[in-house]
């Protein structure tokens, strides 16, 4: 195999965990609230979206370790890695915080999928492209959910209004890594493996505006410093709690099997 | 003779229910995508309805478990994610079993809707007293593939089938 190919193949391995390692690291998130969530139909909803959310990790990551030809598992990429080998953005590793936080966390990762995704769907790979078809059906549904929750609430009493303020100025600084075009971005961009970012940013711009306008939010101005890191591992300290969690019992017992 | 084997295979899989909706079984789901006979070997081409259905995992075995049984001992799942699954896949015999189980059916996706977000509310009928007085409750429910509603006429709590 030539250096070439084999280079490109590393590419599309990052992809799938920087694609998927949102999906999970946020699915863990969101399992955080089975249980917890204000009224039941939120419980069910909330931990649905994460069991899809999950299987879609499942689908990239079991690609990542095709490509890779190492025979890893999805598992050991969930299980066996430490916060610098994860790529996922910060966005999805913050805490869950109040109802609010976590819905405006959900609404701008969906509405950001949703537009990706729908790109992704021409992607040159044919493995991405058939990930980004299934998991679009989802997304779909995810953002209608996200999105009526943030006009809801923006557009709810003065309580949940100025919740949601606090979310978006809690929030806003991690979106921008969402959408930032690194020198891989750029490679990946260049075969048709996976879209421009730029005008995807456009795109959801002017979605999460609307939603914004309806829900009576303004939207941030253009001048707020954005985060960046999660995509070459330097992460957020939720992280490595995070990992704690879900991954204790596999590195406790390593042979242990369901 | 190939055709003979198929045809037992597919019998053997029709006998296979979905293990979160018994009524109906994984054919008529449309989850089997094909069936690759190759030298006294099987190949069960599966497709997953949604990316993180549970049920995935124990259908495989069921598969390899139910065609063991009937003699074949060389069977392998292959899952497929093209191309996607959807509820058209489901026949009108299918509709009318989900229908009388209790859920009410999907009704027809439409694919190029993709960025029609808010409004999307669709007229579901109560799949007992069939009347169109049904409220939306929540989009998700007991399974990933079905939302709750509630009939405003017979008061009866029920299970849709989304469109997906």
């Amino acid at each position: 195999m030539s250096d070439i190919i084999r280079n490109e193949q590393d590419d599309v391995f990052e992809l799938c965990l920087r694609l998927g390692d949102d999906c999970l690291i946020l699915g863990q998130r969101l399992s955080e609230w089975c249980g917890h969530a204000p009224i039941l139909e939120e419980d069910i909803a909330m931990t649905n979206i994460a069991l899809d959310l999950l299987g879609q990790a499942i689908s990239l990551y079991k690609y990542a370790c095709e490509l890779e030809g190492k025979g890893r598992t999805e598992d050991d990429l969930a299980y066996f890695r430490s916060s610098l080998e994860f790529r996922n953005s910060k966005l999805v590793e913050q805490p869950n915080g109040d109802f609010a936080v976590t819905m405006l966390r959900q609404f701008i990762f969906d509405s950001y999928s949703l537009f990706l995704y729908d790109e992704l769907k021409n992607s040159t790979d044919e493995t991405i492209s058939a990930i980004a078809v299934k998991s679009l059906k989802e997304i779909k549904y995810h953002l209608r959910h996200s999105s009526e929750w943030v006009i809801r609430l923006g557009d709810g009493n003065e309580e949940s209004h100025n919740r949601m303020n606090k979310a978006i100025q809690q929030l806003w600084r991690f979106s921008g890594e969402l959408f930032e075009i690194d020198d891989l971005s750029q490679r990946l961009f260049e075969k048709k493996y996976m879209p421009d970012l730029m005008p995807i940013h456009q795109k959801w711009k002017v979605y999460v505006k609307d939603i914004f306008n309806k829900a009576t939010l303004k939207f941030p101005s253009d001048d707020v410093f954005m985060q960046t890191g999660g995509r070459k591992g330097n992460h957020t300290e939720h992280l490595d709690y995070i990992l704690a969690v879900m991954q204790i019992l596999p590195r406790s017992f390593p042979q242990a099997k369901w | 003779m190939n055709s003979n084997i198929k045809q037992i295979v597919i019998d053997t899989l029709s006998q296979i229910s979905d293990p979160e909706i018994p009524v109906v079984n994984i054919i008529e789901m449309g989850m089997i995508r094909d069936v690759l006979l190759e030298d006294g070997s099987i190949q069960v081409i599966l497709t997953p309805t949604y990316s993180g259905c549970p049920a995935m995992r124990q259908i495989e075995d069921d598969i390899v478990l139910a065609l063991e049984k009937k003699g074949f001992n060389d069977v392998a799942v292959k899952t497929v994610l093209s191309p996607a699954w959807t509820t058209d896949w489901l026949s009108e015999e299918t509709k009318v079993k989900l229908k009388n189980y209790g859920i009410a059916p999907p009704l027809k996706s439409n694919p190029d809707d993709i960025f029609n977000i808010i409004s999307m509310n669709q007229q579901i009928n109560c799949p007992f007293c069939n009347s169109e007085k049904t409220e939306l409750k929540s989009f998700f429910g007991s399974t990933a593939c079905k939302s709750l509603y509630y009939c405003n006429n017979c008061r009866q709590p029920f299970e849709h089938f989304k469109c997906h």
